[in-house]
Order: C-alpha cells, then structure tokens, then sequence
C-alpha cells in the first residue's frame, strides 16, 4: 500500500509501544502506527480512510504517565510516549465491551449471513469471549428489506457509523444517519424513510462493504456466504485526498 | 467612552430616582413566576397607584434564594439589602393593600419572614450580588448599581494582559462542573495565534435538582453578558454564543433584553464603549439534552450538528468552534469576573480556601427546610450549609446523605458532614462540587434506589456513541432495578461493580466516565443497603 507522501513540515518522532522502539511521522495516530508495525489493535468502529469516530472504545490503550486510558483511534504519537496494547486490564476491558454489544442486539450468529466473515465475531473469539455475563436486552428491531439490492437489519447493528461515514465521506450521498439517543439510537436511510424509497442513495453498495457485521447485507445471501471487501475505501480515500 | 463618563450616567440614573425612599421587591424569578408573583407584582402596583405612595416603587426582581417560601416581597429602604429589607412570604394578591399600607408604617406581622434567620445572614453574595434587588430587565438599574465599569475600566485602563493577570491570581476554578483554572484557561487561548476566536457561555444546566445558572440569567443577565466581554477582550475573541437550554424561556427572554439594551447602549457590537474591541453575542437554544453540556458536543449543536462528543485533545482552546479557538466558560464563572476586575484578584483569592477561592452557589433541594438558592465561601461546612443555613430536615426526620454533583457526584453520609466545602474535599470523599446542585435525603431514602435513579438518567440522556455508556448504563440500570427489587444474587452486585469499572475508564465523555459515581459512592458508605436487599445465598 504506497503511503501519502510526507508533508514537509512534519517531523518525526519516536516512541515505545509495547517495548517496542518504533518512529513515526507526529501526524499519525497510535492506531496507524500500531498497524504499520502489526502490532494488533482491536477496533470496530475505525476504518482507514474514514473520519475518526472514536465510539467502539476497543482500541484503548494505556499511556505511561496518565492516568486515563486513551483511544489509539484518536490520539497522536508524541516523541517519548511509552505505550502498552495488550495488558491484562485492557483485555478485561475489551473483552467486556464486547460482551455489551452481544447483550445490546441480537448476535446469534449461526443463523446469521455473515457467519464465519463478521469482524464482531472474530473479535469475539479473539477476545476469547465464549459466552455473554450480561442479561440479553432482548429489544425486537425491525429489518428493512425494501431496497432492491441490499438489506438492513437492526438487529445486527452494533452503531458503529461506519456506512453513515463511508455514505458521506466517499460516496458523498449522505443517505445514512443516526436518529435517537443512548441505547434507543438506530441508522436511519434519508429522513427515517425505509432505504428502498431513498432519494438519495446510489445503490453504491459501499455501505454494505464496509459494514463489519451482518447488519449491512446483499440480497439473497444465505447463512456464512456474506464476504465483504474493502480494499476499496484507503485507495480511494488516498486518491481523493491526492487530488 | 471613559470610567468617568459612566459613573456619571450611574450618578444621574440614581438621581433621577432620588425621590424614591422605599422600594417594594417582588420576585420575578422562575420559581416565584410558578407560584404566582406576577399577580402580586400587578396587585402590588396599582395598591402603589391608589394608594398614593409617591416616594414608593414598586418593581420586578431576581431570585431572592428562599424559593420555597415564594412568592417573596421585599419592602426596603433603597439600596439597602436583602437582609436588611423586611420580607414577605406566600404573599398574595389580596396581601397587596396590607403591603402597601405598611411601607411607611409597621410590618405586616402574618407575612413576615424573618431576614435575620442564618438562611440570610450566614451567605455571602458576590454571583448574587444584585439578585434580588435590581430590575433584570432594566439596564438602568444594572448601571445604576455600577454595572458595565469593569468592562470600561478593562478596555480602557487594562491591557488583555493585565485581565489575564487579575483573573489567574483571583484564583477562580470554573463552576461547571470541572473546576478547571479559569486563568489559565483564558491564557491558553489568549496565546493562540491571532485570527478568529469564540467566547461560549455554557448555560446548558442539565443537572437534576440544579438551578442557579437559571437564576443568575434570570436575575442579573447584563452580569453575564459582562463577564462575557471582558474574557472575549482578555483572550482576543470578537464573537460570543450563549447556549442555553430551550426550557429556560424566562431566561432566554431575559437575556435576548439584555443583549438588545446592551447593544444599543454600545456595550456590545462594533465598538463597544466607544473602543476598537468589537464584540458580538448571539443566543443558540439547545434543546435539553444533558450531553449538549459537555463542551464537544455543546460545540457540535452550536454548529448545527447532531449534539455528540469527541475525543478531546484536541481542546477547544486550540480547536473549538468551526475549528477555531474557543473559550467555553459557565455562567457562574462569567458572573464573577466583573467583581474579580473591581475589586481586584487578590481580594477575591482572599476569600474561600487554599485550593478553591471565592464563592459557590448551591441549589438545595430534597429534604430540606429552607429549599432554594444560596452562595457561601468556599469551605463552608456542609453540616453549616444544611443545618444552619438549609434549616435541617423537616418532620423531625433524621439526616441520611447529601448528593453533591448530580449525576457525576457522589452521596455523603453524616460522618463527613463537617468536611468543607470545596473542590479537592469532596473528591477525596468520591464526589465532586458538580455544578451545585445539593440534594438532601433523609432516613426514608434507599440509597439503591438513589443510584437507579441516578443511573436512569445517564442511561436515558446517553447520547449513544459509544458502546460503554450506551450499554453500559442500560445494564447497570438493570441490574440496579433487580437489586432495588430484592430480586439481585452477590454475583449481580459483583457484576455491577465491575461494570462501573469498565464504563469509567472507557467512556468518551465525562457522561459515561462519572455515570458509575453515584453507584461507586453509595457502594461506598451504604453497602449495607445494598447487601441487605440481596437474596439469600441458598
Ligand atoms: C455530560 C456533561 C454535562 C455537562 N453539563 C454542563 C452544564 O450544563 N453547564 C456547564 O457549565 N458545564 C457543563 N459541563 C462541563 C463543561 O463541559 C465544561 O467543562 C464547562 O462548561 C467549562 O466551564 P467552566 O470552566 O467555567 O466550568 C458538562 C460536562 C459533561 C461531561
Ligand atoms: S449504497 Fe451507497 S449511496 Fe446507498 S446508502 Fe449505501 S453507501 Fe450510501
Ligand atoms: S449498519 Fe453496519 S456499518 Fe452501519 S452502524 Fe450498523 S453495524 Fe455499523
Ligand atoms: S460517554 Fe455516553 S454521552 Fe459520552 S460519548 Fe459516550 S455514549 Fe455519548
Ligand atoms: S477504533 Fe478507536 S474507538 Fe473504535
């Protein structure tokens, strides 16, 4: 993948992640770094070539010196900063958030299409979260199924904003946003319409690619055969951020 | 325009009153409107006309503190204060001839409310200094009583620097809840590069139980505007928001007066007091969620976006508003900085303790004698706050626990009840100062039902973003019901605390990092409540 090229006023720090001494530009994020270097960052909600949204919460990590954990998603590299990624409290952590989502919607992923290529379920097992401590909310949502191409279903949706971002950022539609608060929010296509009567929405499908769970689906998929692919969105987000 | 010219114009506004012997105050505040003192106030007037007390007015005031007692009427010689006027409570229109005829003569035995009772004489009222005795409608009265001579004087005699200056060695700590340096704060986006620059008065007030925002607007909104400007000069700024809550109507219609009297009379706008400072200040209603309080998100709803955090830093300071720096400071914080440039920095570090200088207005609700509004010294004792000045509990109920801080605070119980008030205190006892609200329980309170209830309320004003608190909060306030049911196991209790651990250390904002407090606290001092209300191990 062919890096932006860096702007000339930036310098370049070092830092230690993980007892790890690493550099990087003073631009880039702890999460960009950690990815560079393959030193694994749980995250659901961050996407390369996205606007950072910083809601999932799992890219957490602690920061020598300070008190409060910081999101790696939204917080910059400064020289000397000593971080660790992978402690026993952070796993605790992450490994409860996860539980949350399971508990929020309906996650059973064997009747799920998207079983077997779900990022919240492979996040699950590498957290090694084999089951849930926390009462199920057991809240019925609907499923949208108007659009000719694609389906939404509420249940599978864990928040994350990503194809309310790519819809705004790349495609430049803005079908998607969120409508309501706290654990009654839900993603909305145009002005609460059912998506297939949207008047905005392309029929791009980039929403649905990006999606990291089953929430977001083509039509007509059966259980385990939703494959998603995003190789797209960094080089087109480059692209555009090139010109 | 110079000092002297507005000392001036205060000198004729107070001769044109001259022949005023006698004032009779009737509250206009929101609380006293809701028990119905515009009646009196109407009643009170045409007595005034008919009877023929020429040397009497009858005017609309601010918040007066006693709010339970209201309607409150104070008759007073001019200029004198609260506590030296002879007050009325539960006044009703039909009072009015009785009120009117006893100006001149002796008081009306059957309305009288004490003002020498500690609920008076033992506060200090720098924020409040004119609530309660001028017209907040009146931009005469404000000058009148020296309003708007900091302001000259800061544009006038003092460079952005001297204010700075002032400011940081009155050692004032922002009343919003967080308690930051404001001296510090203004310098940090003082030495931003120059360039556009934004003052924000945060009115939001979400807080269960608080209400002094809503009083200082309603009574005394020039103050504000005031303190305003003075910090728009002191760190560069040229435009000003107000973001108050849509529920406040009184206060926003209060303060879109202000804005409009204070424009016209040059103390806003292009150049204010004849100066080169130019400032601006335009009102933005939100509508009434709790989280448009946090600065981001209060930020995001002034910009016409949906009213959510952001991972801070960046600050405001160095990225606020249309990515320009922004000063976000609380009305109570405004509202003191005219007396801090009057009277100095150093007179204002004199009072209140080492770490929390000045005054703090507390709302004191629940179950309390005296409910309404007070400001006291920093490091006042709580046990004076409730018992002397509060009056204690009524129904001869005894005391249980103080809740400081809303939903960010904490409960104490009575073994701490002389710890002073201030900032670093009540942390150590798993609190906070919050915004002031104080709410008062007494021995029929269950501290588990406390923290649902507190928990419900984050729970339902949690904006959603992210995952700890929008489901967090939902669990937590779930497995608080089960346990205020008598239907929780010591696992549920365990489970709970180690939610409030997770939800604290990874939320976004502070909403979802201070919700498990009132939990945390209440685990504190009252576990005993909770464990009693568990089922039986079998
Ligand atoms: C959830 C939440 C709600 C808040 N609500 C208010 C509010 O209603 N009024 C207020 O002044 N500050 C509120 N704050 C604190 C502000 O974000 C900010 O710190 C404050 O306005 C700064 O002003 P100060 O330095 O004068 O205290 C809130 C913070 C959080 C996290
Ligand atoms: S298909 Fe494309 S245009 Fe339609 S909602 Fe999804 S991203 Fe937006
Ligand atoms: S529909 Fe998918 S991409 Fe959109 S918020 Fe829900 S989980 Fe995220
Ligand atoms: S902590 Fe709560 S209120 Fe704050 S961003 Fe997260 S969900 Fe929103
Ligand atoms: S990836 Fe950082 S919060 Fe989601």
């Amino acid at each position: 993948m062919p890096l932006p090229t860096p702007q000339p006023n930036v310098r370049v720090v070092t830092l230690r992640i993980d007892d790890r001494d690493l550099s990087a530009r003073e631009d880039e994020t702890l999460i960009e770094v950690c990815r560079e270097n393959r030193i694994p960052i749980p995250s659901l909600c961050h996407l390369d070539g996205l606007s950072v949204w910083g809601g999932c919460r799992l890219c957490m990590v602690e920061i020598a010196g300070q008190g409060r954990l910081v999101a790696a998603c939204s917080t910059r590299v400064a020289e000397g900063m000593t971080v660790q990624t992978d402690t026993e409290r952070l796993r605790h952590y992450r490994r409860t958030i996860v539980e949350l989502l399971f508990a929020e919607r309906n996650h059973v992923c064997s009747v799920c299409v998207s079983n077997g290529h779900c990022e919240l379920q492979s996040l699950a097992q590498r957290c090694g979260v084999d089951h849930v401590r926390l009462p199920y909310r057991q809240a019925p949502y609907p499923v949208d199924s108007s659009h000719e191409m694609f389906r939404l279903d509420h249940n599978r949706c864990i928040l994350c904003t990503r194809c309310v971002r790519v819809c705004d950022e790349i495609e430049g539609a803005h079908t998607w946003d969120v409508m309501g608060r706290g654990s009654d929010c839900r993603v909305i296509t145009d002005m609460a319409r059912p998506w297939g009567e949207s008047e905005t929405c392309t029929s791009c499908g980039k929403c649905v690619q990006v999606c990291p769970t089953g929430a977001l689906v083509k039509q007509g998929t059966s259980a385990g055969e939703m494959v998603k692919d995003q190789h797209f969105l960094p080089i087109l987000a480059r692209r555009r951020h090139a010109r | 325009m110079h000092l002297e010219d507005l000392a001036e114009q205060a000198a004729q506004y107070r001769n044109e009153d001259a022949h005023i012997e006698r004032e009779v105050r009737v509250c206009v505040a929101a609380s006293c409107q809701s028990s119905g003192s515009l009646p009196v106030l109407e009643a009170l007037k045409s007595a005034c006309d008919t009877q023929g007390a020429g040397s009497c007015k009858v005017k609309g005031v601010g918040c007066m503190g006693l709010c339970s007692a209201g309607p409150l009427v104070a008759v007073a010689d001019k200029d004198c204060a609260l506590n030296e006027s002879v007050l009325y409570r539960d006044v009703t229109p039909d009072d009015a001839p009785d009120i009117m005829a006893s100006v001149c003569s002796t008081p009306v035995e059957r309305l009288r409310c004490p003002t020498d009772q500690p609920f008076f004489s033992r506060q200090q009222r720098i924020v409040l200094e004119h609530s309660g005795l001028i017209d907040p409608d009146s931009l005469r009265g404000y000058i009148a009583v020296g309003g708007y001579a900091a302001l000259v004087r800061a544009l006038t005699e003092m460079t952005p620097a001297d204010v700075l200056r002032e400011v940081t060695t009155s050692g004032l700590r922002g009343r919003g809840g967080g308690g930051y340096p404001t001296g510090l704060k203004w310098s940090t986006i003082a030495k931003m590069p120059p360039g556009q620059k934004y003052v924000v008065c945060n009115a939001d007030e979400g807080d269960p139980g608080a209400f002094m925002d809503r009083a200082v607007l309603e009574s005394d909104p020039h103050r504000v505007l005031e303190g305003m400007a003075i910090a728009a000069y002191a760190v560069g700024a040229s435009k000003g928001y107000v973001y108050v809550r849509a529920e406040y109507p009184l206060a926003v219609e209060r303060l879109e007066t202000a804005i409009r009297k204070a424009k016209r009379a040059g103390f806003l706008g292009a150049k204010v007091a004849d100066t080169q400072f130019a400032f601006e200040v335009e009102i933005r209603l939100g509508a009434g969620a709790f989280v448009c309080g946090e600065e981001t998100a209060l930020m995001a709803s002034i910009e016409g976006l949906r009213g959510q955090p952001r991972p801070r830093p960046p600050y405001p300071a160095e990225s606020g508003l249309w990515g320009c720096p922004t000063l976000i400071n609380n009305v109570e914080t405004f509202a003191n900085i005219a007396p801090i440039i009057r009277e100095g920095g150093d007179w204002f570090a004199a009072i209140g303790t080492e770490g929390s200088k000045g005054t703090k207005v507390f709302a004191l609700a629940g179950k309390i004698k005296n409910t309404g509004l007070i400001e006291v010294p920093m490091g006042t004792s709580l046990r004076d706050i409730i018992e002397v000045i509060g009056g204690g509990i009524p129904d001869g109920r005894a005391f249980k626990a103080v809740q400081t801080g809303g939903p960010s605070g904490g409960c104490i119980p009575e073994a701490h009840l002389d710890i002073p008030v201030d900032y670093d205190s009540l942390k150590t006892l798993g609190t906070i100062m919050g915004s002031g609200g104080l709410i008062v329980m007494d021995e029929t309170s269950c501290m588990v039902d406390v923290a649902r209830f507190f928990m419900e309320f984050c729970m339902s004003e949690s904006c959603g973003k992210c995952i700890p608190c929008r489901a967090g909060t939902w669990q937590m306030h779930a497995l608080l019901d089960t346990l205020t049911k008598g239907r929780g196991t010591r696992a549920d209790l365990a489970l709970l605390e180690d939610l409030c651990d997770v939800v604290r250390a990874t939320s976004l904002c502070g909403l979802g990092q201070t919700a498990p407090n009132p939990v945390l606290s209440t685990l504190r001092y009252f576990r005993d409540e909770y464990e009693a209300k568990l089922l039986g191990d079998a």
